[in-house]
């Protein structure tokens, strides 16, 4: 057995060697981002604000790629298909793993096809409504939902987003099939909103907090654990009797499989240490968010949040029936 | 008075050196990257949002804005010489733009797009100065039923923008509406026509199909022809200005287009983009001389340009007073705030007088600079005409293929383009025109969109397009057209123009 093993550790030390060499090396020349949105939308704004930093901290530039187009999977899987070299990485949230069971023809395995770097934020949501909307507190709108279920109208930035997840949960969570009227994004929605075309909507704080702020529309809860510092007032769902309704926009950042863990780690340690930039706290801030703490910024935490978030929304999607292909 | 106090805090914003600089970078690029056929400013201001970052919230806005109307104009040059439009606006500038240069006209047809820009930026600007709050209020009004009989009656008015058979016209457009339908449907989340392409999940690219059936085609023809059609281009070149009568005929189509322009570009939800379309169906309408439209009549260019442009300047209404982007280089412009630390909303005016008043006072020094800029700029435009066309063609071909390719990144969107050219070149033999294709492919998806919002929050009733005032009145409006198209002494008319024609 000895020549095994020797060979074994002559590997082993090969490796250790080859690793540490790149580990030295990495990065030698600028990094692309990918963004699967288009430019100028929240992610795009998170991944440019993080982009920044990270820089920085890796003494390379880092490129955003937008590549927009169906609901993100298609800058996905560009980079699941790209080479696992360090060079390519992409920014995702929540549509990572809603996704998988949106869309039933993935080009790529979500569980497989990815490295994860670590969290980056995560957005919460609010319930709003448009301004003269009767109920004056959370506890009457539940019960004014309930009772007039047949009349209400919910917009969405369309099918698979964020905010249309936030609306089925909150349908059955509160048992009431309101009718739902998707839109061409947030922008067009909440314009209906404040026109009072339609009556409540459920949506990212990066669009509602302005809104909220300045009365055009009505805030009734906030989907998050806690409440926000923006927004004090403002209560939680779970302490409003809605504790199913929890929903925020987990931003993450993923390398393809088979990136060398070296690699890897040297981005997620930038990732930390440009989420701990103060900053980026206070940019983040204004759009009713926070960076992840440096213990979420990791390969392990992120991976576990997708696993826990794929198994979540499975059974959502499926029982609502809704489909993006 | 506010107004006033208002207007001079503006200009002493964006009066300083350095905010003027930006601005004068802004239209500098935009005129430029705008000139690169099938650029339009949506890309452009995409490509160059990374420069803005490191400036200040002020003078990054300003120069993005400056990008933006900066595009416009260049996007009318390439309309206007090489029949190529980077945007939906430029595709009707192409139609009589385009006849003017193949006339020799190049150089005026560009100075009555750089008039009416200014005059409609001008104007434009005020507007927003002294009516931003009460015209938001108005477009807030707007909803799927007002926004669905509006586009009706915009495809009505889209078969007006042929010359030749209305029946082709037609078919053009129904062609139009259904390549509009192709991609995923946003109610359902059902791929339609996508061939099981996730490429065409968000259906087909506006620029590729402009690029493809305008330009490509255009080319192709010119390519059958040989050269002698080209050297009518290249060969005397006229006066560059307009004469007294030239600038006489503009002067009425000029103030209607900014008039529908304004009107038009402060509803956010793809208003505008009737705006162009609108002011050269009116113009055709109102003209003791229709059949010279579509073979280079000045008023066709003066019109939509002043309507374009002025729908381009009251399109930051939305995004100003209630921090709601219009159209997608608006969403460009919010998330340039955000990364500046600015997230925009309802108190923009009153919480940031200087950038939203800096902004405001910056446009008009905008299109200022633009024209200064471009009308000595014309002289070269048009001298690239001179090149001989088997040197020219390739580098339009190649310039085309890099704006079309950035966009949004995709490979497919170039056989796309080689697809549309041919069938363009198609169309060319068949005599159908492709511009009411391209009213029909932009209008066709908010049509429906629309119409199915409206079903959805009426409950299935019909009758909400009659009970709500504003689209009842734009039903009967297009009742109206449709009825000015039937009259008897009217058709004689157009068939009289269809005998010339062919």
């Amino acid at each position: 057995m000895a020549p095994l093993s020797r060979i074994g550790s002559l590997a082993a030390a090969a490796t250790l060697l080859a690793s540490t060499a790149l580990a030295q090396g990495y990065p030698e020349r600028q990094i692309t981002m990918v963004v699967p949105f288009a430019a100028g939308g929240p992610t795009d704004t998170v991944g440019r604000l993080v982009a920044e930093r990270m820089s920085e901290q890796l003494g390379q530039q880092i490129l955003i790629e937008n590549v927009g187009g169906a609901g993100g999977t298609l800058g996905a899987a560009q980079v699941a298909g790209a080479e696992p070299d360090g060079y390519t990485i992409l920014l995702h949230h929540i549509g990572m793993a809603t996704s998988e069971t949106l869309y039933r023809e993935l080009p790529y395995e979500t569980t497989t096809a990815f490295a994860p770097i670590g969290l980056v934020t995560e957005v919460p949501m609010t319930i709003v409504a448009r301004a003269d909307f009767e109920p004056a507190d959370i506890a009457s709108f539940v019960a004014y939902v309930k009772e007039n279920a047949d009349t209400i109208t919910m917009a969405n930035a369309g099918i698979g987003s964020a905010s249309h997840l936030c609306g089925m949960l909150f349908m059955q969570a509160t048992e009431s099939p309101i009718v739902t009227v998707p839109y061409r994004g947030a922008g067009p929605a909440m314009t209906e909103l404040v026109g009072g075309q339609i009556d409540i909507m459920c949506d990212q704080t990066t669009n509602t907090t302005e809104q909220i702020k300045g009365g055009t529309v009505k805030a009734y809860a906030v989907t998050a654990p806690e409440r926000l510092e923006i927004l004090p007032d403002l209560p939680t769902t779970a302490e409003s009797g809605l504790p199913g309704v929890e929903v925020t926009v987990w931003h993450g950042l993923y390398a393809p499989a088979g990136t060398p863990p070296e690699a890897v780690e040297r981005l997620s340690a930038a990732l930390q240490s440009a989420l701990a930039d103060p900053g980026i706290a206070e940019q983040l801030a204004e759009l009713g968010t926070a960076p992840s703490p440096a213990e979420d910024a990791t390969p392990a935490a992120l991976e576990a949040r997708l696993t826990e978030e794929l198994a979540r929304w499975k059974p959502i999607i499926e029982e609502a029936g809704v489909y993006a292909d | 008075m506010d107004l006033l106090s208002n207007l001079a805090l503006g200009f002493s914003v964006a009066a300083s050196l350095e905010n003027l600089l930006f601005c004068l970078i802004g239209v500098i690029l935009g005129t430029l990257i705008g000139v690169l056929p099938g650029i339009g400013a949506t890309a452009t201001i995409a490509m160059l949002l990374p420069i803005t970052f490191q400036l200040e919230p002020v003078s990054s806005l300003i120069m993005l804005a400056g990008i933006y109307y900066g595009a416009q104009y260049g996007g009318s040059t390439t309309a206007i010489l090489i029949n190529m439009p980077g945007e939906s606006s430029s595709a009707v500038t192409a139609l009589d733009g385009y006849q003017m240069a193949r006339r020799g006209k190049a150089g005026t047809a560009l100075a009555v797009a750089a008039l009416g820009s200014f005059f409609a930026g001008t104007v434009a600007t005020l507007l927003v100065a002294l009516f931003a709050p009460p015209l938001t209020a108005v477009a807030l009004q707007f909803g799927a039923a007002e926004y669905f009989s509006l586009m009706v009656l915009g495809l009505v008015c889209a078969v007006a923008l042929a010359h030749g058979s209305f029946l082709k016209a037609l078919a053009m457009v129904v062609l139009g509406l259904l390549l509009g339908l192709a991609g995923t449907d946003i109610y359902t989340g059902a791929p339609r026509f996508t061939l099981g392409l996730p490429q065409l999940a968000d259906g087909f690219n506006f620029v590729a199909l402009a690029v493809g059936v305008f330009g490509i085609s255009e080319i192709l023809r010119n390519l059958e022809h040989g050269q002698g059609d080209r050297e009518v281009l290249g060969q005397n070149l006229g006066g560059l200005f307009p004469s007294r009568a030239d600038l006489r005929r503009m002067v009425a189509p000029m103030i209607r287009g900014t008039a529908l322009g304004s009107a038009l570009g402060i509803l956010p939800g793809g208003g505008a983009v009737l705006a162009a379309f609108g002011s050269y169906t009116i113009e055709k309408r109102l003209s003791k001389t229709p059949e010279e439209f579509g073979k280079g009549a000045i008023e066709g260019v003066a019109g939509p340009e002043s309507a374009n442009n002025a729908g381009a300047q009251t399109s930051f209404i939305p995004l100003l007073t209630l921090g709601i982007p219009a159209n997608p280089v608006m969403a460009l412009m919010v998330g340039a705030m955000i990364i500046q630390g600015i997230v925009p909303g309802p108190n923009v005016a009153t919480e940031q007088p200087d950038l939203f008043w800096g902004i405001i006072a910056s446009m008009w020094i905008g299109n200022l600079m633009l024209i200064v800029l471009n009308l000595p700029l014309i002289g070269i435009w048009v001298r690239l005409l001179k090149v001989p066309y088997h040197v020219l063609f390739p580098i339009i071909i190649a310039f085309s293929s890099i704006g079309v390719y950035s966009v949004k990144g995709n490979v497919f969107d170039l056989y796309a383009v080689a697809a549309f050219g041919l069938l363009g070149y198609v169309f060319l033999k068949l005599r159908c025109e492709p511009a009411p294709l391209l009213l029909g492919f932009v209008l066709g998806p908010l049509l429906e969109e629309n119409l199915r919002r409206a079903m959805i929050l009426g409950r299935g009733d019909p009758t909400v397009f009659l009970t709500r005032p504003i689209s009842a009145g734009l039903l009967v409006l297009t009742l109206a057209v449709i009825a000015v198209m039937l009259l008897p002494q009217v058709r004689r008319k157009r068939e009289e123009v269809f005998v010339e024609e062919d």
